[in-house]
């Protein structure tokens, strides 16, 4: 019983920080803080302190202001390819898993098509088709990513299809697609957002890497990627610009990675 | 056994003919000329005479495609825009380097992580065992391009105990192999933990308990007997994510292989380059696959090759 009392905290906490952070990114416009791209010749490459407390880049930015802009970005397109990947896995999910049959075959092929490539090499061939930007970069994470909701809310709607509940609402002569999406589809709901949580920590990585790479959102506007590799040449000299926009990353996808890990437990999702 | 690989070696099939045509598409997607796109501007006039009779650029979208199918199949990727070499043989030339560094990164991951997840599954609730918890969510968490620039920061520009880039001996090779390692520790101390958990559960262990056998032996014999089988197809199926961490880290320490090949063919845009490494790359990766799935099936005779186990 002490699990109980003990897993909503450990559930919590990780939540808590990822909505101040990204609500502080939201919110950024509005705070009485620095434009993000203002450049200023007075002050290049100064180290932390009061005025810049996570120092300024080459062109006089300020760090810290640019790693809360750059939040909006990397969480939100997070964010953002979760819910698409969601979406669709659970739409080919519970298609695949209640029609069955050809249906079914295809789907599933199309998932371990998907899964047998390097993950990262082909969201790197779907950004270098695409023009770079905050789109691409969620189209080449969704495209990977709808496939493990897919495969998951499959197998759950099996296990719910053949229930006395299902059988009842057929024998009462509710069409398959009323079944479907009264009946069926609200079950799986929890089990999509459960599974949003434990792929996040992943997503936030995959965006970071991508715009690390250049196939993100585009200069000047700041993500936590793109300074890191805008600023890798000044490490020797001035640290800071790399220091702080890794910790973010660092710290969010951390963040991200024990709410999923609070949820596996107390979902008892296996590892896979 | 063999009916098993033949049947798997034929799904390699639609697999290649899916990742050529993502890279067919990429070379129509580009403005211009298509067979320019693939050979560079720089390439003779024979040579690009001899690509457009090849792919056949009057006879629609899957003629092109097909004439391009061909053009592989001899083993033409084509040339890269700004070197005008010919994009496999450098693949060739650079891909035992990245093997090297992957498997130096495996060295290390390995038994470190198996290592990890057999003492925190044994002192599971522990101190011990939450501090590895929390230590390998910080493996998973950490981005290796920032990692990887960090550690350079450190042992090699401030404190110079390793050369910041290059490619050669061990010295070279140490850095890059630890930074892509800390993400495939972090997975296979995980992995190790849960399947360790799950088999102290076991019915057999208790018996084991109930005769009175030593408990090393018991951790040898029976723990770490069938922990063996799930720990190896993990380290298999992971093998992906030293490809993908390959991209940045040989990027970051110049380790002259296919990741930093396939970077440096992005920065550049240099389109060839960039589909022969991810047509190779893929190849590689399923090529893995299948060798892991051949060594569990091996490993394990309670699987049939051909039953649905999975």
């Amino acid at each position: 019983m002490a699990k109980i009392n003990k897993t909503p905290l450990k559930l919590l906490l990780p939540l808590l920080i990822i909505v101040f952070l990204f609500a502080a990114s939201l919110l950024s416009p509005l705070l009485p803080i620095y434009d993000p791209n203002k450049i200023d010749l007075e002050s290049l490459k100064r180290p932390p302190n009061m005025e810049h407390p996570f120092g300024t880049d080459n062109k006089g930015r300020d760090i810290f202001v640019r790693v809360i802009y750059g939040g909006k970005i990397s969480i939100g397109v997070a964010i953002v390819a979760a819910f698409i990947s969601a979406v669709i896995g659970f739409g080919a999910g519970i298609a695949s898993g209640y029609f069955g049959g050809r249906l079914d075959t295809v789907l599933m092929s199309v998932v371990d098509f998907i899964l047998s490539f390097p993950s990262l090499l082909l969201a790197i061939a779907i950004s270098v088709i695409l023009p770079p930007g905050i789109y691409t970069v969620m189209i080449a994470i969704s495209a990977v990513g709808w496939t493990s909701f897919a495969r998951l809310i499959r197998g759950h709607v099996l296990t719910i299809r053949d229930m006395s509940f299902v059988d009842a609402a057929r024998a009462m002569g509710c069409s398959d697609l009323r079944i479907l999406f009264l009946h069926i589809a609200p079950l799986c709901i929890p089990l999509s957002l459960v599974m949003m949580g434990i792929k996040l920590g992943g997503f936030i990585l995959t965006e970071a890497t991508l715009s690390f790479l250049g196939l993100g959102a585009q200069p000047p506007t700041a993500t936590w990627g793109s300074m890191i590799s805008a600023n890798r040449a000044y490490i020797l000299t001035a640290p800071w610009m790399v220091i702080f926009p890794g910790l973010a990353i660092s710290i969010t996808a951390f963040c991200f990675n024990m709410l999923g890990e609070s949820l596996k437990e107390r979902y008892e999702f296996k590892d896979n | 056994m063999a009916a098993y690989v033949l049947k798997r070696l034929l799904l390699l099939i639609p697999l290649l003919f899916g990742i050529t045509l993502l890279a067919f598409f990429l070379l129509n997607a580009l403005p211009g000329d298509p067979v320019l796109s693939l050979v560079g501007e720089r390439a003779s006039p024979e040579v690009i005479e001899n690509i457009r009779k090849e792919i056949g650029v009057d006879k629609g979208f899957i003629g092109q495609y097909i004439g391009y199918l061909k053009l592989l199949s001899h083993g033409d990727f084509g040339r890269s825009y700004h070197t005008n070499r010919d994009v496999l043989k450098d693949i060739v030339m650079k891909f035992p380097n990245t093997m090297r560094l992957a498997f130096a990164a495996m060295l290390i991951a390995v038994p470190l992580g198996i290592v990890l997840g057999f003492i925190s599954a044994y002192k599971r609730g522990r101190f011990i065992d939450r501090l590895i918890n929390v230590v390998s969510i910080t493996g998973l968490s950490i981005p290796i391009f920032w990692s990887a620039i960090i550690i350079m920061l450190f042992l090699s520009l401030k404190l110079k105990l390793f050369p910041p880039s290059g490619t050669g001996d061990i010295r070279f090779l140490a850095l890059p192999a630890f930074v892509l390692s800390i993400p495939a520790m972090a997975t296979l101390t995980r992995v190790t933990r849960t399947t360790i958990l799950d088999i102290l559960k076991m019915p057999y262990i208790s018996t084991a308990r109930a005769k009175g056998l030593p408990s090393i032996k018991i951790s040898i014999v029976h723990v770490l007997k069938n922990a063996i089988i799930p720990i190896v197809t993990i380290i298999g199926l992971d093998f992906g994510s030293y490809l993908n961490g390959a991209v940045v880290t040989e990027t970051i320490f110049g380790w002259d292989g296919i990741g930093r090949f396939t970077m440096d063919g992005i920065i550049k845009r240099d389109y060839p380059v960039i589909m022969g490494c991810i047509i190779f790359g893929t190849v590689v990766f399923v090529v893995v696959n299948l060798i892991t799935d051949i060594v569990y099936h091996y490993l394990d005779p309670r699987i049939r090759l051909h039953g649905k186990n999975k």
